[in-house]
């Protein structure tokens, strides 16, 4: 699997695949811990039918049409929580699973009965991503790593995302205190003067950018699994928000490449001749890694269990 | 900027001193879903003053307390901090929620919620000098916790976790401190240790308000009291604001008075 092939045909992937996992995995930390994990499902479910009008729209699947698309999609989101929860009077947990899975519908539906056959866009490709299709014909070996011209014709995916990850991993650097003081405790953060409201507004923006980043390479299966499972599992490795964070990009480059390799190589090791979905398997590794952590993790808690369990 | 109008209810215009206030509150109300938990609530903290807020569960102890610190945002009101408004006295106030509102699953150690107390010192990226690391951790031995420095908060009983809370309170070197019902759910030990850092606090001319639920110890930790029952009842020195009357208009006939010891007997 290292032989020639490897340059042009696995390694963007790989390398694409893990910039994804990280971009989501990061913000994921603070989400898991302000329990609004699911936040980062409904971003990915949210931004479908968002990113399929602006396509309708401007005809191209370009980094800013789809951004403000998503944008636009979450805004309406918002409005549509707001106003389900207001009139109905109903919690916001309920209102936020009725407007979620509907819009998410709706992006299927629009999908469907739109002619995106020119692009890479269709129900597949917004669950599934196309990581395998992410190919570099221009990177005949690993000295083309150093060669210019091939490295113009990288998937452009490749820069996008890795952009994309600069930008999360400074904001969570330069953010780090105001984040975690405002995470374990809002009141005191609000009354040494950190504006919270901003800073919630602020991570979930960033988890939203990562997601709308990611969902174009790697699909919404991936982004929903490393908004969590990377964190949920690299908390229950460690007491330490900091430890935390680097566990959590571990198992996010761990579960990007083993899923990867497993979904294109598994299938011929164990005998047959097809291979299976990059997505679905990285998805299905950072879930094992998850189940791993919760039966062996040092620092699992018992706190929450129910009595007698 | 030490004077503040208020509208009397005649419609004249009172000009009043708030200055000589550690904090000031005026015509405070809060609402819950259109109930006002919460209702036109003046209240007068001297300072140097060790001042308890009693009332019933519900009474709007807690939320008297956040919304003059902005924490819930109040129908109306105004507060002022020793005479400002509080954006500008934040560095000369601490405040200590309660402690069951935070996850202490939080994956942090002891030491580093108590460096959080020095937030505004260090700011987004300055590090934490090793002056202020030994300040914190001084913090932590003034609580008598300064062997928990690096334990996860998780594996600390309530009381000691409320003494990391009141430890963190301490590294901000503040003028006025407002603890969320310090002593609820804390050993005995915990209790006498928080007091006697609240009477040092004191001691030293700081000013100290606390929510507080066992009316039995309110003579011995504090020197005035202030009783909410949504509306204020009363207010100032035990011996005047510390009342069978006061209590009874408080807690209704749900309290036995009598086996309260210091209560003022004013007829």
């Amino acid at each position: 699997m290292f032989g020639a092939e490897f340059v042009p045909l696995s390694l963007p992937p790989l390398v694409i695949g893990s910039l994804a996992a990280v971009a989501c995995a990061l913000p994921g930390n603070f989400l898991v811990l302000r329990r609004q994990a699911l936040i980062g499902d409904a971003i990915s479910h949210v931004v479908l039918p968002g990113i399929v009008l602006a396509f309708l729209v401007t005809g191209s699947l370009g980094t800013w049409p789809m951004m403000i698309g998503a944008a636009a999609a979450a805004l309406v989101a918002v409005a549509l929580i707001e106003a389900i929860r207001r009139i109905g009077g109903i919690e916001p947990g309920a209102a936020m699973g009725v407007v979620f899975t509907t819009l998410f519908a709706a992006g299927v539906l629009l999908l469907e009965r739109s002619d995106t056959s020119s692009v890479h866009l269709d129900v597949e490709h917004a669950l599934m991503g196309s990581l395998e299709s992410l190919i570099w014909l221009d990177g005949t070996g690993w000295g083309s790593l150093f060669d210019p011209e091939a490295l113009a014709y990288l998937p452009p995916e490749l820069p996008r995302l890795a952009i994309t990850l600069t930008i999360v991993a400074l904001l969570t650097a330069i953010f780090w205190r105001p984040l975690k003081i405002s995470t374990f405790d809002p009141g005191f953060a609000q009354v040494i003067g950190l504006p919270t409201t901003l800073i919630g507004l602020g991570l979930v923006s960033t988890a939203a950018m990562a997601a709308v980043a990611a969902f174009d390479a790697v699909g919404s299966i991936i982004v929903i699994a490393m908004f969590i499972c990377p964190p949920a599992a690299a908390r229950l490795m460690t007491n330490r928000l900091e430890i935390q964070i680097l566990w959590s990009v571990l198992f996010a480059v761990l579960s990007a490449t083993t899923g990867y390799i497993l979904a294109g190589y598994g299938p011929l090791w164990l005998g047959a001749d097809n291979t299976v979905s990059a997505a679905g398997m990285i998805a299905t590794v950072a879930g094992l890694i998850l189940g791993l952590a919760a039966l062996f993790g040092p620092c699992r808690n018992r706190a929450g269990a129910p009595l007698g369990a | 900027m030490n004077a503040v109008s208020l509208a009397a209810t005649s419609g004249t215009h009172v000009t009043e001193d708030l200055s000589k206030y550690a904090m000031a509150v005026r015509g405070l109300t809060v609402s819950y879903g259109g109930k006002p938990v919460v209702f036109s609530v003046d209240m007068s903290i001297p300072t140097g003053s060790m001042t308890a807020i009693i009332g019933p569960n519900g009474a709007g102890k807690s939320t008297t307390l956040k919304a003059a610190l902005g924490i819930l945002k109040p129908l109306s009101g105004h507060v002022t901090i020793f005479g400002q408004p509080l954006d500008q006295a934040r560095q000369r106030v601490s405040y200590v929620p309660q402690r069951a509102s935070v996850d202490w699953d939080f994956p942090t150690r002891v030491i580093d919620v108590v460096l959080m107390g020095l937030y505004r010192q260090v700011g987004l990226l300055k590090r934490f000098s090793p002056a202020l690391r030994a300040k914190a951790l001084d913090c932590l031995t003034r609580v008598g916790m300064e062997e928990f420095a690096t334990r996860q908060i998780g594996q600390l009983s309530g009381g000691q976790q409320q003494r990391v809370f009141l430890a963190r309170a301490l590294a901000q070197d503040a003028d006025l401190y407002l603890l969320d019902e310090p002593f609820a759910g804390v050993d005995a030990a915990t209790e006498r240790a928080i007091i006697a850092v609240l009477k040092d606090l004191q001691a030293r001319g700081k000013t100290v308000v606390a929510v507080h639920h066992d009316l039995a110890t309110v003579p011995a930790y504090f020197d005035r009291v202030f009783i909410i029952n949504t509306r204020a009842i009363a207010e100032g020195p035990l011996d005047t604001a510390f009342t069978d009357r006061a209590l009874q208009e408080a807690y209704g006939g749900r309290l036995s008075t009598n086996h309260i010891e210091g209560l003022a007997q004013v007829s």
